[in-house]
């Protein structure tokens, strides 16, 4: 089944263009990361999705378009917008009371076996809490809910690495299970590169690249190139070069692995080199334009 | 600890766990704006304090009350009552005020709308329960604030006037509390139907507003009667804000000559409280003034403005 599909999604702000009719498939039980620089479109994209935001062309969630039937997708579409929206004078067991009291799928003895493994108390207010408690505290609430999408917009913006690695080894232990469907937008993307099973780049409101993990492993392949050999390497036209030490690092798109060989040992690419070659180039062009 | 902590947490697999999203709405709002009962709760400690205290001179003064006309001596006994009464209507009033303007104001200044918004509870749900704080819900909580206040006024006075001797059949000749909370329960119906646009207007603000909500649900009525007047030296708007703000007791009870209840509309709020009696009340002229009814459709307006912004426009 597919979970979100898009056709010709735009969205302008004034005279902005913040999406520019963008194609989008997501099907069910995949973990989509979508990556792009500040102002690409991301959240417009998101918000589109959760039905927070008007757009033109099409947009179908989980068959229903979110503008006009946000009511009832709600039901089956989770998300953490930002790591500080959960209302920091609430009661950890008023949230969970809360949520149980308004979402027929949550079930709360799920939340509390996830809050069990974290030091955060029941009585204590959000606001006492530290901002990486806050987060673990949402995923808690978030994991407990049996939805279908479960949309993440930065949730581990400003936290420490041992939070950040918690919240995906528990994203991907406890509640990934093929049947649900993710969606991420983050900047740290080194830790994401392994949980995630479909990549896509976003840029000034246009998709970039659009491919599932087992592709983006078969396509590029980074290479370390000597001095001696760069110009061979070269006649094979990376997309993208740069200097580490006194050797080059080359970046090739659909490029045998093969013929790489003979240049040195062939490797894929993080995904944060990928997104330098793809839009980092670019972006830097642009700025240096507008400067 | 609460039951529902103890209470085995899963619904029966399969079945939906029983939710109310109306229910919980309200619930929030009250673990949130707390003042929304103690500031009341704490204006009736602060009034039964003072009562208690008032009781110090009793016997003195029951001595001078006895030289007073009878007419004289039930004003006197029944004031404090009438006092704890204004006193807890207004607190009622100003905390629905600041309550109004920050409902759809604050989730969005602190950006918790997003949170809200992840949840199944549709914006209707969400504007009608905080809609039903001030028009519903306080008035009732209130007005039972206000009887069990008097109850245990009453109990304190007897006991006081006991323990120095005094008979305590003034009191009860004099405090008759049935009539007394039926008018102040009509009263606080009434206020609140004909209060009803004037919430709904600070809602709709608070939905509105980027920034200071207080200063255009005031200003901006106060500019529109100001262009009026210059533009065509009239008052019509100024009028009926003035009717909308001070005529509703005027609407709801029959005035009379040897007490005016209303004089300029506004409750007499001093030494002497107006006596209010049940023959005064009167529903069957309140519920055919037009300007109930008007108010009404306004008070409608105004919410499904506050519904439609906070459903469509973007949430921050």
């Amino acid at each position: 089944m597919t979970c979100i599909q898009a056709h010709g999604l735009r969205k302008t702000f004034g005279t902005t263009v913040a999406l520019d009719g963008i194609d989008l498939r997501v099907e069910e039980g995949r973990i989509l990361g979508l990556i792009g620089p500040n102002g690409a479109g991301k959240s417009t994209a998101l918000n589109a999705i959760l039905g927070l935001t008007p757009f033109q062309g099409e947009l179908k969630v989980l068959d229903r378009n979110p503008w006009s039937e946000r009511d009832v997708l709600m039901r089956d579409v989770c998300f953490i917008a930002d790591v500080a929206v959960l209302p920091r004078w609430m009661r950890v067991s008023q949230a969970l009371d809360y949520v149980g009291g308004v979402h027929p799928k949550f079930d709360r003895a799920k939340a509390e076996a996830f809050l069990a493994k974290t030091s955060i108390k029941r009585v204590s207010r959000i606001r006492e809490l530290s901002k990486g408690m806050v987060v673990q505290l949402h995923l808690a609430l978030v994991m407990a809910i049996d939805a279908k999408l479960l949309i993440l917009d930065e949730p581990t913006l400003g936290l420490d690495l041992l939070y950040r690695k918690q919240f995906y080894d528990a994203l991907l232990n406890d509640y990934f299970d093929h049947s649900r469907t993710v969606v991420v937008t983050t900047h740290q993307v080194e830790e994401v590169q392994n949980i995630l099973t479909d990549l896509m780049f976003i840029d000034r409101g246009k998709i970039v690249l659009d491919c599932s993990m087992e592709d983006f492993e078969a396509r590029y392949a980074e290479v370390l190139v000597g001095p001696e050999q760069v110009a061979a390497a070269r006649a094979l036209r990376p997309i993208y070069e740069r200097q580490v030490f006194s050797r080059t690092v080359m970046l090739f798109d659909r490029v045998a692995r093969d013929q790489l060989r003979a240049f040195g040992e062939v490797r894929t690419p993080s995904i944060a080199d990928l997104f330098v070659a793809l839009i980092g180039t670019k972006t830097a062009t642009a700025q240096g334009v507008a400067a | 600890m609460s039951l529902s902590d103890t209470a085995p947490a899963s619904p029966v697999a399969g079945k939906p766990a029983a939710t109310n999203p109306f229910y919980w709405t309200l619930r929030r709002e009250f673990w949130e704006h707390r003042a929304l009962y103690m500031a009341p709760l704490v204006v009736a400690a602060l009034i039964l304090f003072g009562f208690i205290v008032s009781l110090i001179g009793l016997y003195g003064r029951a001595r001078e009350l006895a030289a007073l006309s009878p007419d004289e001596q039930a004003a006197a006994i029944i004031q404090p009552y009438h006092f704890a009464t204004a006193a807890i209507i207004l607190t009622t009033l100003i905390v629905s005020v600041f309550y109004c303007l920050g409902a759809l104001y604050n989730e969005r200044r602190d950006r918790t709308i997003l949170f809200w918004k992840s949840l199944p509870v549709s914006d209707l749900t969400t504007v009608l329960a905080k809609a039903s704080i001030p028009i519903v819900l306080l008035p009732l909580t209130n007005f039972m604030i206000i009887v069990v206040m008097h109850l245990l006024m009453l109990l304190i006075n007897s006991a006081g006037r006991a323990a120095v001797g005094l008979s305590t059949a003034p009191l009860w000749t004099h405090v008759s509390l049935f009539p007394m909370e039926v008018v102040v329960l009509y009263g606080f119906v009434t206020q609140a139907l004909w209060y009803a646009p004037i919430f709904a207007w600070l809602l709709l603000i608070s939905a509105w507003a980027k920034r200071s909500p207080f200063l255009w649900a005031v200003l901006a009525p106060m500019a529109l009667g100001v262009v009026e007047r210059i533009a065509f030296d009239t008052n019509y708007f100024g009028a009926l804000l003035a009717h909308r703000l001070f005529g509703g007791l005027d609407a709801a009870f029959a005035g009379s000559q040897t007490s005016p209840v209303v004089s300029h509309g506004m409750v007499k709020v001093g030494t002497k409280f107006p006596m209010i009696g049940l023959e005064q009340l009167d529903p069957a002229k309140f519920l055919s003034s037009p300007g109930l009814w008007f108010g009404l459709v306004i008070a409608a307006l105004f919410l499904a403005g506050a519904i439609w912004l906070r459903r469509y426009r973007e949430p921050i």
